[in-house]
C-alpha cells in the first residue's frame, strides 16, 4: 500500500484509470466531473498518453471509440447534460463492441439543473440512455478508495466483455476528499482485451467462442475490418438476414447475461438479524450507514444492502435476503429509480418502501431515521 | 485522542475556504487521524456562499458532512447568520470581525477576530486570510497539532510563498493566544 494521503473521488477515478492502463482521454469539462479532465490533462501528458479536449461531449465519445479501436484504453468523464449528449455514441460502442469507460458524476437535473449539487437521477439513463436493447455495465462507488478500485475494475470489465462501462458517481462522492491508502502498482489486477490468434487475412472480427466475446485486433497492426453501428455479421458487414440479426443481438445480450455472476457486486452490512434493510448506493449509502447506526442505538434492527454494480443489478443476492421476513426501504436522491428494480425483485413478497429526496443536498441521516421509525 | 471533530469553514467564494479545508484535512492525516472533507458552493467563481467541511476522528467516518458542528469559522455576515444557529454549548465559533458586523447570540464560545484585517495589515496580503483563520482555529481548538498544520500548509503552498504563509499562520496562532489570555470570549447561553 502507498502512504496515506488525502484524495478526491474524481481524482481517484483519474488515478484508477491510470493504474488500469489508461492511455487516451477525450473530454469536455463539466461540473462536477471537471477534476477528472483537469488531472488527466496533466498526468496523461506526463505518462506519454494522449489527452484531447474535444469541441463537445459527442465528439469526445467518438474520439474515445476511435482510440479504443486502435488498442488504446480510453475514457471520458462528464455530468448529466454531457451524459445525454454521449448517448448516441455509447450505443455505437455497445453495437460495435468497443471497450470504453464513461465516468458520469451526477448532478441535479433535468437539463442543466443544479450544476454543483448532488443527485442520483441518471440511474435509468445509465442503463437505457441510448436506444435499442444493448449490453452495458454500471458501477457506483460510495467512497474515494472505491472510486479508485472500481475505475480499475471498469476498465477490466470493458476489456474482458468489450462493452461500455459507466462509472456512476454523484457529486458527493466525486467531490468528497478522504484519507486513502492505495494498493501499489504490482497489487493491481489488469485485464486486457483478447487479441486474435488468426493471421490478418484469416481474421473474422466478430466471431466468438463459448464466452460470446470476439477477439479484438487493433487498427494499425495490419488487421483490416469493417466497423459499423448497423447490425452486422461476423465479418463486420451490415446484414438484414433475420437469423443473423437475431443471433447477433442475442450474443450482445448473452455476453453480459452469461457472466452476470462474476460481474455483479454488492455489500451487506448488519443484515443477519435485520428486520428492516435499507438499500442504497453512492453518496446516499454514507447517510444510510449513519442512520443505520442511529437506529441500532435505539434498538431497531436495521441493516444495509448496497448494490455496487447497479447494472447488472445484484438480483440473486437481494432475493436471498428477501427469503427472510424483512422490510426494504430504497433510499435515493431521485424520485425512485433503483426502487423500481428492487420492487421488481422482491415486491409482492416483502414490504417495500422508498425514501427519496431531490433538493440539491445529501439526504440527512435524521430524514432516513424518521422513515425507518415509520415503517418498522 | 478519541474525539471526533466536525469543522465547518464558511464564507463566500474566493476566500480560500476549500483550500483551507484541504490543508486542515491533510494535517489531520499527518496526525494519524481519519478525515473526510466535503464542500458546497454555487456556480460562481467569486462571491456567493461557499462552505468547506472537515470531519476528523480516529475511526471510520460514515456520514461525510457536518451534523453537530464543533467548530465554526465564519468569514462573512451571511454564513455567520446562517450557521451559528447550529452551535452547541461546547462549540467554538471564530468569526471574522473585520467582515461581520452583527454577531448573533449563540450557544458556545464565540471568538470575534479581525482575520482579514490581520492578513492585510500584519501579514501584508489579504489573500492569506484563510491561513490566518486556520492558525486561529487550530490555536483555539487543537483540532489538529500545530506542527501537522504547518507541515500540511508547507506541502500545499506554491514555491516562493512559504515565508508569507508561515507569517500568516503565526499571525493566526498569535491572535488565538491573545484572544484566550485577554479572555475576551463572550459566553452566551
Amino acid at each position: 500500500m502507498t502512504t496515506p494521503r488525502l484524495m478526491q473521488g474524481n481524482e481517484a477515478c483519474a488515478e484508477g484509470a491510470l493504474a488500469a492502463g489508461l492511455n487516451f482521454y477525450a473530454g469536455y469539462p463539466i461540473t462536477p466531473s471537471t477534476e477528472v479532465t483537469e488531472i488527466l490533462s496533466r498526468k496523461l501528458f506526463e505518462n506519454g498518453g494522449r489527452f484531447i479536449q474535444m469541441e463537445d461531449e459527442i465528439a469526445s465519445m467518438a474520439a474515445v471509440i476511435g482510440a479504443s479501436l486502435t488498442g488504446a484504453k480510453a475514457m471520458t468523464a462528464t455530468s448529466g447534460p454531457g451524459f445525454s449528449l454521449k448517448q448516441e455514441n455509447i450505443g455505437y460502442a455497445a453495437m460495435a463492441e468497443v471497450p470504453c469507460v464513461i465516468v458520469n458524476v451526477q448532478r441535479v437535473g433535468p437539463s442543466t439543473g443544479l450544476a454543483t449539487a448532488p443527485a442520483q437521477g441518471d440511474v435509468m439513463q445509465a442503463r437505457w440512455g441510448t436506444h435499442g436493447d444493448h449490453p452495458i455495465i454500471v458501477l457506483t462507488p460510495s467512497s474515494v478508495s472505491e472510486c479508485y478500485q472500481l475505475t480499475i475494475r471498469a476498465f477490466n470489465l470493458a476489456e474482458k466483455y468489450r462493452v461500455p462501462v459507466i462509472m456512476l458517481l454523484d457529486e458527493v462522492v466525486g467531490h468528497m476528499r478522504e484519507r486513502v491508502e492505495l494498493p501499489s502498482a504490482n497489487q493491481v489486477e489488469i485485464i486486457n482485451r483478447k487479441q486474435p490468434d488468426a493471421a490478418p487475412h484469416q481474421y473474422v472480427p466478430f466471431r466468438s467462442g463459448y464466452d460470446k466475446v470476439p477477439s479484438m485486433a487493433s487498427f494499425g497492426e495490419g488487421y483490416r475490418y469493417h466497423v459499423t453501428g448497423l447490425v452486422h455479421d461476423d465479418d463486420g458487414f451490415a446484414t438484414t438476414n433475420p437469423e443473423i440479426v437475431q443471433s447477433h443481438l442475442n450474443r450482445l445480450q448473452d455476453k453480459i447475461l452469461l457472466h452476470t455472476p462474476e460481474i455483479v457486486d454488492s455489500e451487506q452490512v448488519d443484515t443477519e438479524d435485520a428486520e428492516v434493510v435499507l438499500i442504497a448506493y453512492g453518496g446516499t449509502a454514507r447517510s444510510v450507514t449513519r442512520a443505520m447506526r442511529m437506529a441500532r442505538e435505539e434498538g431497531l434492527k436495521v441493516g444495509m444492502f448496497r448494490p455496487i454494480s447497479i447494472w447488472p443489478f445484484p438480483e440473486e443476492q437481494l432475493k436471498l435476503l428477501s427469503q427472510r421476513n424483512v422490510k426494504f426501504i430504497t433510499v435515493e436522491m431521485n424520485f425512485g429509480q433503483l426502487a423500481l428494480e428492487v420492487e421488481r425483485v422482491v415486491g409482492g413478497k416483502n414490504a417495500v418502501y422508498r425514501a427519496n429526496q431531490v433538493n440539491g443536498e445529501l439526504i440527512k441521516p435524521d430524514t432516513i431515521l424518521d422513515r425507518i421509525r415509520e415503517v418498522y | 485522542m478519541t474525539k471526533s471533530w466536525e469543522v465547518r469553514l464558511s464564507g463566500s467564494g474566493g476566500q480560500g475556504l476549500i483550500l483551507a479545508g484541504i490543508i486542515l484535512a491533510e494535517a489531520g492525516i499527518l496526525d494519524g487521524q481519519n478525515v473526510v472533507q466535503t464542500q458546497s458552493y454555487g456556480p460562481e467563481a467569486r462571491g456567493g456562499a461557499s462552505k468547506a467541511e472537515v470531519v476528523i476522528g480516529p475511526g471510520d467516518i460514515d456520514y461525510p458532512k457536518v451534523l453537530d458542528c464543533d467548530v465554526l469559522l465564519a468569514l462573512n455576515q451571511e454564513s455567520c447568520t446562517k450557521f451559528t444557529d447550529d452551535l452547541k454549548s461546547d462549540s467554538v465559533a471564530i468569526i471574522d470581525s473585520s467582515l461581520v458586523s452583527q454577531i448573533p447570540s449563540v450557544n458556545g464560545k464565540v471568538y470575534p477576530l479581525p482575520i482579514t484585517k490581520l492578513a492585510r495589515e500584519e501579514v501584508g496580503k489579504e489573500l492569506v486570510a484563510n491561513v490566518v483563520a486556520l492558525g486561529a482555529l487550530v490555536g483555539l481548538t487543537g483540532v489538529v497539532s500545530r506542527e501537522s498544520l504547518s507541515n500540511a500548509l508547507m506541502a500545499r503552498v506554491p514555491k516562493g510563498t512559504e515565508e508569507l504563509n508561515t507569517k500568516a499562520l503565526e499571525t493566526g496562532f498569535k491572535a488565538a493566544k491573545e484572544a484566550r489570555t485577554r479572555k475576551t470570549t463572550q459566553q452566551v447561553s
